[in-house]
């Protein structure tokens, strides 16, 4: 039965349980179920749309949130400190520029092990400044102790901000967590998301119980004390374990979703690899591309395959190298520069484990996308048929593809 | 609102004794009149500097009152999110309304420069919080560095003197008036030596449904150079000398709290702290005239601003 749902500033048609909305708005939809205790935004393009669509459900009395709006992205993370710190459930979102300003209290958040929930709509970083997709923000938050997981579409960016919530909390993690999505190809793509009953996210998601409060009149705390070099390496050595901690529990927060919804995700998601030669691993929006540039290549006799990496931190090694067991080739698609390394991120990190697991295919990086540089079906293509050339040809063999930049 | 000595020495403690900072250091006295002062419990957030690497030295801690420290320019912002939060919490019936107070300790450093966007920020949003600078004029942690603070002729390690500069060039920034143009309900300047008007603008401020800013002139022993036992009687000469005058902006309203009896020249300042010695060369006559004119003219546009309140 059709009725009418309002989500930010579009009125939408909703059939059953499926309702039209951007990522954005799918993340909005979210939080405004989630009803978190604290939300401190800036406003900053692609994110926007999040956070106008939320200050609508602040505005119309659907949430009990206590909204900062703060006058950075510096401060908008500083203030979820304090808000979690105080016991409170706090949600932040951000995009390229935000998060680089935000970098500084990246490692506070995590260090004082606050389970800080972002929704980050990745952008590129400056300069030349440009406001379209790529993931150089995000690698730029790697090492700084949050759990991250890449969604793909509309979704899966309402299905994560529901996951993250779960895994950040956790006993055994308790450390902020990121629900990345791709600036404007997922922000702002109109999509079918099926979502779920306010009271089935409500007992999904809980209520958050600190182990420690600010707020606590019993026990006075004091949280970011000076840790001379007697003590830093131990509480970080904790830090290690929460987020080895973290994948399991990850992974069994996506399996428990699955039951629940029937959307079934796993860290390292493989499609069509069974008896695949080529391989290509991905993040992000770009992986449904690449399924197809598969089905295609399938269909012309080649054994192609993707292996699509959701939870990039804690990063599941085991799980990519058992992905990629078989395969001769392989590309890693990176979708931002680690300028002067060997390789981006991602293939830097996939050559690592499958390397600890003496595994050996050929394997390439594959640069593209930058800076909101469309990656069509074709041009993924390309990447196969290359790949496979270089499998063929030793003298064609290059470390690093660019895929669709103008020399 | 009044304190009296024997009420204060009925309260108990609230910073623990055992912490790190220097013998004659101001801040310690300071965050005690703070929380005597305001007679409910706080929640404290701390900017970084030396109170706060001399109190929370792990596995101790000096705080009795629930405190966070989160980095250096944002312990304004980080009590916002700690205020939202028991709101939100009250709100939902998930936590117990009570009188607390939500305190900031920051220094100049924090206040004046690096902090100055993330305080800005949470004044105008209007949390209720009490922000108070303690001001040694200059980055002391660190090694005694100039800050925004720190006036003109001073010498730091980063404002030396030799033969072409005669330590800091600039003159300091107006905090307080700055804050006080946030037009925020309760803003302040007092001195580590003035016990009894500190202690009464705590309660004012602490009483005030929104921000408020106090900003505590507080010498530094080790900066300023010198000896650790005329920390009190220094803080005495700012005020007789008019370079730090006792005065509040109460929602609006300016008054002086305190007029010296008779004002003192700038060179007794000077002449009180090592930092000042090279001023007192006849070579530098200059430079101290121009100070004292400035101290004069700020004295006299403060008088303008709190005429027709009394004082």
């Amino acid at each position: 039965m059709a009725r009418q749902v309002r989500a930010g500033s579009v009125r939408i048609q909703a059939r059953g349980n499926a309702v039209a909305l951007s990522g954005g708005e799918a993340v909005a939809y979210a939080m405004r179920q989630i009803d978190p205790d604290v939300v401190a935004v800036y406003p900053i393009t692609p994110q926007t749309v999040i956070v106008e669509a939320f200050s609508e459900s602040v505005a119309e009395g659907k949430v009990g949130t206590e909204m900062i709006h703060v006058e950075s992205e510096h401060a908008a993370l500083s203030a979820c400190i304090g808000a979690a710190a105080a016991g409170a459930r706090a949600h932040t979102a951000t995009s390229g520029p935000g998060l680089a300003l935000m970098w500084e209290v990246l490692g506070v958040a995590s260090g004082m092990r606050l389970p800080i929930v972002m929704h980050l709509c990745t952008r590129a970083l400056s300069a030349p400044i440009n406001i379209m997709c790529d993931h150089s923000d995000a690698m730029a938050m790697r090492d700084l102790g949050w759990v991250m997981l890449f969604g793909e579409n509309p979704q899966e960016a309402y299905d994560q901000a529901l996951i993250v919530q779960r895994v950040a909390e956790h006993r055994d993690v308790l450390l902020p967590s990121v629900n990345v999505i791709d600036g404007f190809t997922v922000t702002h793509s109109v999509e079918g998301v099926e979502v779920l009953p306010d009271e089935v996210v409500a007992s999904f998601v809980g209520t958050y119980s600190p182990l420690y409060s600010l707020l606590d009149p019993q026990r006075r705390v004091t949280f970011g004390a000076l840790d001379p070099n007697e003590y830093y390496y131990e509480h970080k050595r904790q830090q290690i374990e929460a987020m080895k901690n973290a994948l399991p529990v990850v992974a069994a927060t996506l399996q428990e979703f699955g039951e629940l919804t029937g959307r079934h995700y796993n860290l390292v998601e493989e499609y069509r690899t069974e008896d695949a030669e080529v391989v290509l691993v991905v993040m992000g929006s770009t992986a449904g591309t690449v399924r197809i540039a598969v089905d295609n290549l399938r269909e012309d006799g080649v054994r192609a395959g993707v292996v699509r990496v959701r939870c990039f931190r804690p990063f599941p090694a085991e799980e990519v190298a058992q992905a990629l067991r078989r395969a001769k080739l392989v590309g890693v698609l990176d979708r931002s520069l680690s300028l002067g390394a060997p390789g981006s991120s991602l293939y830097l990190e996939v050559m690592a484990a499958l390397s600890q697991r003496m595994l050996s295919p050929y394997l390439v990086n594959v640069v593209h996308g930058l800076g909101g540089r469309n990656t069509p079906v074709r041009i993924i293509k390309e990447a196969f048929s290359q790949l496979r050339l270089m499998g063929l040809e030793e003298q064609r063999r290059e470390p690093i593809l660019y895929l669709g930049v103008r020399e | 609102m009044t304190v009296s000595l024997r009420e204060l020495a009925d309260q108990p403690e609230t910073l623990a004794p055992g912490h790190g900072l220097c013998a004659g250091c101001s801040e310690s006295i300071v965050v005690r009149q703070v929380l005597y002062a305001l007679g409910k419990p706080a929640v404290v957030s701390l900017a970084t500097g030396c109170l706060e690497v001399s109190t929370t030295k792990f596995p101790e801690t000096a705080w009795l009152s629930p405190m966070i420290h989160s980095a250096f320019e944002n312990a304004a912002t980080t009590i916002s999110g700690v205020e939202a939060a028991y709101k939100a919490l009250v709100r939902k019936g998930r936590l117990e309304a009570r009188d607390i107070a939500f305190v900031v300790f920051a220094g100049d450093g924090a206040t004046y420069d690096i902090g100055l966007q993330w305080l800005s920020g949470a004044l105008e949003r209007g949390h209720r919080f009490l922000y108070i600078c303690i001001n040694n004029e200059g980055y002391m942690n660190t090694g005694i560095q100039r800050s925004g603070a720190t006036i003109s002729g001073t010498w730091t390690t980063t404002t030396p003197v030799g033969p072409a500069l005669q330590g800091k060039a600039e003159w300091r920034k107006d905090m307080t008036a700055i804050v006080a143009a946030h037009r925020i309900p309760y803003v302040a300047q007092s001195a580590v030596h003035a016990w009894k008007d500190l202690m009464t603008k705590v309660q004012r401020g602490a009483a005030v449904d929104g921000p408020a800013f106090i900003n505590v002139l507080a010498p530094c022993n080790r900066g300023w150079r010198h000896d650790p036992k005329d920390t009190i009687r220094i803080s005495k000469l700012a005020t007789d000398t008019c370079l730090w005058p006792l005065y509040e902006v109460d929602h609006g309203v300016w008054r002086l709290s305190h007029r010296p009896r008779q004002r003192e020249p700038i060179t007794g300042w000077f002449q009180s702290q090592g930092r000042f010695s090279h001023l007192l060369k006849d070579e530098n006559k200059g430079l101290v005239d121009g100070i004292q004119r400035r101290i004069d003219e700020e004295w006299k546009e403060l008088l303008e601003r709190c005429k027709g309140s009394a004082n």
